[in-house]
């Protein structure tokens, strides 16, 4: 159809006007950048802010935060761990005049935290899960929590609950944090019959669906009977573990709603009460200090409410425990403790408690845990 | 042709350079009248959406141009966007179609960290140096096969390009979290950081690292290659026609293999830039799809490298504006790819009209005189 | 449950290769009937992505996921149809065409699925060909999707037209030789319109697959290529549609080799093993290709193939 295609210098003429119509339309910018008279708050997520998971956690601290008057919370989701999130920081705080930032994945911390924060003295920069030390930039600061405790509460729902004696882990990646939640549930699930052991599935990627629902398949086919993971968006092994019939233990966030008559219960952060604190410190004029940890005893984590599938003796034996954790300082990796390849980890007398920052570096997978850390 | 033209223009020298800016100008033009076309599919979009086109270019403006660090945001992106064009670029001057980019950067990347890791004694200079060249070696082979494969064994080059993108991925995760994990990098395994000698620091005059100029730099090189030398002709005449080059006896081999072996070392560049200007250290980041949206600047560059400058830097800055539009109009991060896929869609449609707008033609400007 | 220890390994890359193959079975034999129209459509990525997340919403809103499907392939039809429609237009590249709609496929789904991350929708049922086993691992492994059928149905009923049937003839003298199919009589653009508007439809139902049974949600990292790893296979599958779905087959299950070997103890490089497919593919791809254009049964009208 060459007529609709052809074209002559009038038709020429009339793009090159729309085109200047443009450039005009771009000059009359949305009126200056207003900022907000109050404190204003940044959150940065590696994710969708709905995942059902690590980010969807961050994001229900963030809308927390929101409550407090005269905060502004402004939020970006989907930011790699890249240049990207350096940019990000930096244009949140040039146009939207934040001077509290919350850039909550990991990778966020080294270098890219740690590049940007010496630019911007006066700003704050709180990271999630990152091990500030002497020597960094004193506007940085790290918060976490010991999770770990919230998986040791699942792995005795877990331990209750087995009747194949074998459990199920989907993982992303071998990296301390991951191992000492895999260590933390099946010593849990030990606490309850000693010959428990538990299979773990490393999927390689922090979000990768067709692979996490491929894990607990091969899990639900090696026998194991309950399910857990810490993956970024745990929506996926929660799905398809019910469809095969395994009972659920959550992560990050409540995942009840998706299979409420096969989940247990979950370890959950608690960021909203974490974060609320944290504004209102600054708020009131006050420092956050440079390194932050908490668990179930600060109400940086909290369990979700325990499923219909769990029986008495179970409820029983959580509620003691859980009673145990909240009084602080609560050893779960103790002597005597052997890793998955017969070394020692502690001797019999010896105890890493739940704030011994040794744990922090883990790079073992306890005996009765079946998979490598490479 | 008439003899009657002929004549015209022979009695009037003075208006040839008019036909000629009508013959070249189309090559930009024709871009250009598609990138706007784009610009307007993706406003009406916008509009039908409830949201203000006027806002969104407004911000995009602001973002990605109207302040000093708005333009560090947008150069410190158009860095790798610029080496990594070139990797589809150069390949698609002999009419391959290589998409894969984005394993030659990673690999690239890891290369440079694992050399840094191996030689971690040498002065500044030569320790960058050596990484940029393991970097190019290790990118270049890695497109290099996908040429010799297209070759030797007529494998569609687009697909084992993609296919080699995904192996790569996954041979860098398993190398920077096996064999070449630093075991101090706890939580993101990465290799062992640079030593500071080897960090690549920033242009003097703006807060963007040296990657920029090393990017504008081989953007320029890659163009004299096309343009103006021999081999660069061979490859044009191998774009044209492969049968035709064969007959008169053109080395076809020698450049497919060349020519995407040499787009691979620039994108294995924009993966040593990676690693020593932004991560300091090799690590699962490095897939961060710039091998993705090179595809889409070099094909609006028309595959021409002094072209993918401007063309970098624009898409650079639509991308440095994302954030912001997510923030202030609650546009999802995704609307900067709809835009993307908007004008990608105008620009190839635009080829339609090439030869074909009499506007561009001499013989409009010479019957008018 | 048993415990059948290392015999979970084939069971799992059989259950494996028939839950993860069926986005390749559409993808595949849809793209096959594109390309034996003598075009290829390298955009069937975003057409897949934005099936899932088009048919992951209707069957959200509606609480159905037979009409999630319907959406999905009406939407997949769209796409092919534009694709056809602009393949047409002299001068405009098909290869390129397909990579910018992937990446505004892919775009588009993103943008407004973004509601559809949390909310959950109905799945789509299953057969449980495994009644007859009391090991509850070969039930789960015979619990066979719908869709899984209808794409065995599809690729046989295709090949059947493509052997004996005016339409099947037609489609085969368009891709072969339009100078032929010219001289027939035959709308070359009409059938290569309708041959990738199919193609389309059918990319759009595999990426329904996904997001409405296996895993069953949609998110952004639903595909991990399926899209483009279809069209690669279909290469290798001669443009047949029961080959097609024998090669998916065989995807599937390298695709379910990772976890499977983790789950029995072979723990080292999983990375490696989950890029088992792809490296199986492109040695394929390495082994059936020629630098003469002695493909058998290569439609001659192909480009890539040319």
């Amino acid at each position: 159809m060459p007529h609709l295609f052809s074209a002559d210098r009038r038709q020429f003429l009339m793009t090159s006007a729309g085109m200047a119509g443009l450039a005009v339309a771009a000059s009359l910018l949305p009126a200056g950048l207003a900022r907000a008279a109050g404190l204003t708050v940044g959150f940065i997520y590696v994710g969708p802010k709905d995942d059902y998971g690590y980010n969807q956690a961050h994001a229900e601290g963030a809308k927390a935060v929101k409550q407090i008057a005269g905060v502004t919370v402004i939020e970006e989701e989907l930011v790699p761990e890249t240049v990207d999130v350096q940019k990000t920081m930096e244009s949140m705080i040039n146009f939207d005049g934040a001077t509290l930032l919350f850039p909550t994945s990991f990778g966020y911390f080294d270098p890219h935290i740690l590049t940007v924060a010496p630019k911007y003295p006066e700003i704050r920069f709180e990271h999630c899960g990152g091990l500030w030390s002497e020597g960094m930039p004193a506007n940085t600061g790290s918060y976490f929590g010991y999770i770990g405790m919230g998986q040791y509460l699942n792995g005795i729902a877990a331990g209750h609950a087995t009747k194949t004696k074998k459990i199920g882990f989907v993982a992303a990646k071998p990296i301390p944090q991951v191992l000492l939640n895999i260590n933390s549930f099946l010593l849990g699930a030990r606490s309850v019959d000693p010959e428990i052991t538990c299979q773990v599935i490393f999927t390689g990627e922090w979000s990768l669906a067709v692979k996490e629902a491929e894990a607990t398949n091969a899990l639900a086919d090696q026998g194991c009977d309950v399910v857990t993971c810490h993956v970024d968006g745990p929506k996926v092994v929660m799905e398809t573990g019910a469809g095969r019939g395994m009972y659920l233990c959550g992560y990050h966030a409540n995942q009840s709603p998706l299979a409420p008559d096969m989940y247990l219960t979950g370890a959950e952060w608690n960021w909203a009460q974490v974060y609320t604190d944290m504004v209102n410190t600054t708020i009131a004029g006050g420092t956050i200090p440079n390194f932050v940890r908490g668990g179930l005893a600060e109400g940086f984590v909290k369990m979700s409410p325990l499923g219909p599938a769990v029986s008495d003796a179970a409820r029983n034996q959580f509620e003691a425990t859980q009673a145990e954790i909240l009084k602080g300082g609560y050893a779960v990796i103790k002597g005597p403790l052997k890793d998955n390849k017969g070394n020692v980890i502690a001797a019999g007398g010896e105890a890493y408690a739940e704030d011994d920052v040794k744990l922090e570096s883990m790079d073992y997978l306890v005996e009765g845990v079946v998979g490598s850390t490479s | 042709m008439s003899t009657e033209t002929t004549g015209l223009v022979l009695a009037a020298p003075s208006r040839a350079w008019v036909e000629t800016v009508a013959r070249r100008s189309e090559g930009v033009a024709l871009p250009l009248g598609a990138l706007l076309i784009g610009f307007l599919a993706f406003s009406v979009f916008l509009a039908v959406l409830g949201k203000s086109p006027v806002a969104f270019f407004g911000y995009v403006y602001q973002a990605g141009f109207g302040t000093e660090f708005s333009w560090s945001n947008t150069l410190s992106r158009a860095a790798p966007l610029l080496l990594a064009a070139l990797c589809v670029a150069l390949p698609a001057r002999l009419g391959l179609v290589v998409i894969g980019g984005e394993g030659a950067i990673v690999l690239g990347g890891v290369a440079a960290g694992a050399l840094a890791m191996s030689l971690p004694g040498l002065p500044g200079p030569i320790g960058i140096l050596m990484m940029g060249l393991g970097a190019m070696i290790a990118g270049g082979a890695w497109i290099g096969a996908i040429g010799a494969m297209r070759y030797y064994r007529g494998v569609n080059e687009t697909i084992s390009s993609l296919l080699m993108a995904y192996i790569a991925i996954a041979l860098m995760n398993h190398l920077v979290e096996g064999p070449f994990r630093d075991p101090a990098s706890l939580n993101k395994p990465s290799t062992a950081p640079l030593p500071d000698a080897y960090r690549i620091g920033e242009l003097p005059f703006i807060d963007v690292h040296w990657g920029l100029a090393a990017g504008i730099l081989a953007c320029v090189l890659c163009w004299v290659l096309i343009e103006r030398t021999t081999w660069g002709f061979a490859a044009r005449i191998v774009g044209g026609n492969v049968r035709a080059a064969e007959v008169q006896g053109l080395p076809t081999g020698v450049l497919m293999v060349g020519f995407t072996a040499l787009g691979g070392a620039c994108a294995g560049l924009a993966g040593m830039f990676e690693v020593a200007a932004i991560h300091g250290s090799a690590n699962a980041s490095l897939a961060a799809g710039y091998g993705y949206t090179a595809i889409l600047i070099a094909f609006l560059a028309r595959h021409n490298a002094l072209a993918v400058i401007p063309v970098a830097v624009l898409f650079a800055g639509l991308e440095a504006s994302s954030g912001l539009i997510q923030r202030r109009m609650e546009l999802p991060d995704a609307t900067i790819a709809v835009l993307e896929g908007l004008v990608f869609v105008a620009i190839l449609l635009s080829e339609t009209l090439t030869g074909r707008m009499r506007l561009f033609q001499p013989e409009l400007w010479r019957r008018t005189s | 449950m048993t415990d059948i220890g290392l015999w979970g390994v084939p069971l799992a890359i059989l259950g494996g290769a028939i839950r993860v193959s069926t986005p390749f079975i559409f993808v595949s034999i849809g793209e096959a009937l594109t390309e034996r129209s003598g075009r290829i459509n390298l955009g069937l990525e975003g057409t897949l992505v934005f099936g899932a997340m088009s048919g992951y919403a209707v069957a959200f809103h509606s609480d159905s996921a037979w009409l999630g499907v319907l959406a999905a392939a009406f939407f997949g039809l769209l796409f092919g149809l534009f694709h056809g429609f602009v393949c047409k237009l002299p001068k405009v590249n098909d290869i390129a065409i397909g990579i910018a709609l992937m990446l505004l496929g892919t775009g588009l789904a993103f943008f407004f699925g973004k509601p559809y991350v949390q909310p959950v929708a109905p799945d789509l049922p299953s057969i449980p060909f495994g009644f007859w086993s009391d090991i509850p691992q070969v039930e789960a492994a015979l619990r066979i999707n719908v869709l899984f059928i209808l794409g065995i149905v599809l690729a046989v009923a295709m090949a059947f037209m493509f052997r004996a049937t005016r339409i099947g003839l037609i489609v085969r003298v368009v891709g072969d030789s339009a100078d032929a199919a010219r001289a027939m009589g035959i709308n070359i653009d009409l059938v290569r319109l309708l041959s990738t508007g199919v193609g389309g439809a059918l990319a759009g139902v595999a990426g329904a697959y996904l997001s409405l049974y296996y895993p069953g949600s949609w998110n952004e990292g639903i595909s991990s290529g399926q899209g483009l790893m279809a069209v690669a296979l279909v290469i290798f599958a001669r443009w047949n549609p029961v080959n097609c779905f024998w090669a998916a087959l065989l995807f599937g299950g390298a695709g379910a080799l990772g976890p499977a070997l983790q789950s029995v103890g072979v723990t080292q490089g999983y990375y490696l093993f989950y890029a088992a497919p792809y490296v199986l593919t492109l040695g394929l791809l390495i082994a059936t290709s020629s630098t003469r254009r002695a493909m058998s049964s290569a439609p001659g009208e192909l480009s890539i193939t040319k």
